[in-house]
């Protein structure tokens, strides 16, 4: 549907976009990660041609809309873009939502059929008629959201759309993304620093880093095949951990870290360097005491817990088991193990949440 | 002291009683600034919206230029035309000098700058995130144009006011154009100074309150239009209103 060549943007002398080159395809909710400052709105603009890349191009349905004599507009007709920040004008919401369909000399009749029809998508119809700066943010998202989707786009571009919502709010507005595109088969590109929302949403990621498209691949793939350290923090992995393989038992490896084996799958060989990335919220704590409960988790490390940092309605638990591990625990959970700071505890890790990369570092 | 108060007492009685004399100067004044008014403002409307939206070389040197000639000296601009429009001048044949003609053409061209620069100012004051939206929705550039002149009316609006104001409480050109004649140049700023200085108090007293009572009506316009300015640009931002 769109390809990207080689684009580049540069702006005075500082080069927002870098050598992009990345393919979406036709029905697919393509979700651009990274973080603030990265490049990820520069390259929706530059993918709706509202500006222009200083190097490359970019192919949409086969038309290059960087050749000189191309309608630029025709090609922008065919998308339409969801800002991060909601412009609604001071208008009804109908008035709003019908814009689109203004600027193409849509009849009356036509248009007031397809406000109706955005608006009952959105669930805002009982507000047709209320000013639309008189809304909350999340109404004015789902506004613009019903203006983008009236004149019946192939592309929809949304740019952080939920940045600056509140909880409810967002997961209105993600349903209603999986929804177009399930159901009015409309593709959809958009960009988030919310890993979860990209992990939900997507079909495939493309993370973003300082301008450059550092890796793309399945919601699986960049979360638990991270191609680099950057990218596994980026993910909300920590630092990996670094170990060398004690032995290996048909892919079932234990792995030497510090004064601790841990359990993972992986191809690699003893005495290999290898990384160890685990996903906080893979890691479960349980009270050193407690010996009767049977898991089939592999990995059960004692440790002292040397740090917990509130992380929204989570805390971060770092346990020191020879090698730090981090866990993410509800408050809840935490307040009824009744964690403390120097506390005994067993660091739960299952052998499959583990990801091995070889250290070539 | 008593000079001032009989001069202020029948500068009253000559407002409330219409004195002849003086509702026809006014009336020439406000006519003269008005068509000044609404000439500036048919060239600086579209040649703010050219500066503003077309890119081309020296366009940072044409706004610094503009904002210079915000306070060009209301002299300088009455000796320029003077030059102009005198029997030899360049434009001496349409016979515009010591006429109420001159006299707008001079005011015009003392207020362009002004109106000029601030819809510019006004036009970029429109939030990015409404033009990119007007674009991405699909509009042409024309139909781009309208609707961010249209979401920036009322800046245009009090752009045009301020122009009005300095037009019509200028003195230079009115006197270097005008030429004070009365009964066909006379305004209400000539009129102050020259009343002055052969010593008619009450007369100039008169014409300064109706000076200032225009100047009022003009500052409750711009209030009116600010405020509505205001309130418009909280609601471009989009943000959740309490």
């Amino acid at each position: 549907m769109i390809r990207i060549e080689g684009l580049s943007r540069v702006s005075g002398s500082k080069t927002i976009l870098d050598s992009i080159k990345l393919e979406i395809n036709r029905g697919e909710i393509f979700t651009f990660i990274g973080p603030s400052g990265s490049g990820k709105t520069t390259l929706l603009r530059l993918i709706d041609l509202l500006d222009t890349p200083t190097t490359g191009a970019i192919i949409f349905d086969n038309t290059d809309t960087t050749a000189p004599d191309t309608d630029r507009l025709a090609i922008r007709r065919r998308m339409s873009m969801v800002f991060q920040k909601p412009a609604v004008l001071n208008i009804t919401v109908a008035g709003n939502v019908a814009f689109g369909l203004k600027f193409r000399g849509i009849e009356k009749s036509e248009t007031d059929s397809r406000v109706h029809e955005a608006l009952e998508i959105v669930g805002l119809l009982h507000l047709a008629d209320r000013k639309a700066v008189t809304l909350s943010g999340g109404e004015m998202q789902r506004v613009a959201i019903a203006r983008a989707l009236v004149t019946r786009p192939e592309v929809l571009l949304l740019d952080e759309p939920t940045a600056n919502l509140d909880p409810v709010s967002s997961e209105i507005i993600e349903n209603l993304i999986i929804r177009i595109n399930k159901e009015m088969h409309t593709t959809i590109v958009l960009s988030t620093h919310d890993m979860i929302q990209g992990q939900r949403l997507a079909d495939r990621i493309g993370v973003i880093m300082a301008g450059k498209i550092v890796q793309v691949g399945s919601p699986n793939d960049i979360f638990y095949q991270p191609f680099s350290k950057d990218i596994a923090r980026l993910v909300g992995i920590d630092a990996p951990l670094k170990g060398i393989v004690k032995s290996n038992d048909r892919g079932h490896a234990e792995i030497v870290i510090g004064n601790s084996i841990f359990e993972a799958i992986t191809s690699a060989p003893a005495e290999q360097r290898v990384l160890l990335y685990i996903r906080p919220e893979e890691i479960a704590i349980r009270l050193s005491d407690s010996t009767t409960e049977k898991t089939s988790a592999r990995n059960q490390l004692l440790g002292t817990i040397t740090r917990m940092v509130q992380f929204g309605p989570f805390i971060r638990v770092t346990v020191d088991c020879g090698a730090p591990l981090t866990a993410l625990i509800t408050r809840k959970s935490c307040e009824e193990l009744g964690l403390s700071m120097g506390m005994k505890v067993k660091a739960i890790v299952k052998a499959t949440a583990i990801h091995v990369t070889p250290d070539s570092g | 002291m008593s000079e001032i108060v009989s001069g202020l007492l029948q500068a009253i009685n000559l407002i409330i009683t219409f004195d002849p004399e003086v509702m026809q100067i006014a009336a020439l004044s406000i006519m003269i600034s008005l068509a000044a008014t609404v000439i500036a403002a048919s060239i600086s409307i579209p040649l703010g919206g050219i500066i503003h939206f077309y890119e081309f070389r020296g366009k940072r040197a044409v706004i610094i230029l503009i904002q210079t000639l915000y306070s060009i000296p209301t002299v300088v601009v009455g000796l320029l035309l003077y030059l102009m429009l005198s029997r030899s001048g360049p434009l001496g044949y349409f016979g515009l000098l010591f006429t109420p003609g001159g006299m707008i053409i001079g005011q015009a061209v003392l207020i362009i700058p002004i109106i000029t620069g601030l819809v510019i100012a006004a036009l970029g004051g429109v939030d990015r995130n409404i033009s990119d939206t007007i674009i991405s929705l699909g509009a042409t550039g024309f139909q781009t144009i309208l609707e961010v002149v249209r979401e920036a009316r009322l800046a245009i609006l009090s752009a045009v006011v301020l122009g009005f104001g300095r037009a019509i409480s200028e003195v230079g050109v009115a006197m270097m154009i005008g030429g004070n004649i009365r009964g066909e140049t006379r305004v209400l700023t000539t009129a102050i100074a020259l009343q002055t200085g052969i010593g008619d108090f009450p007369f100039s007293i008169a014409l300064g309150i109706i000076l200032l009572l225009i100047a009022l009506v003009i500052v409750v316009i711009m209030n009116i239009l600010i405020s509505g300015l205001s309130a418009e640009s909280q609601q471009a931002l989009g943000g959740p209103r309490i």
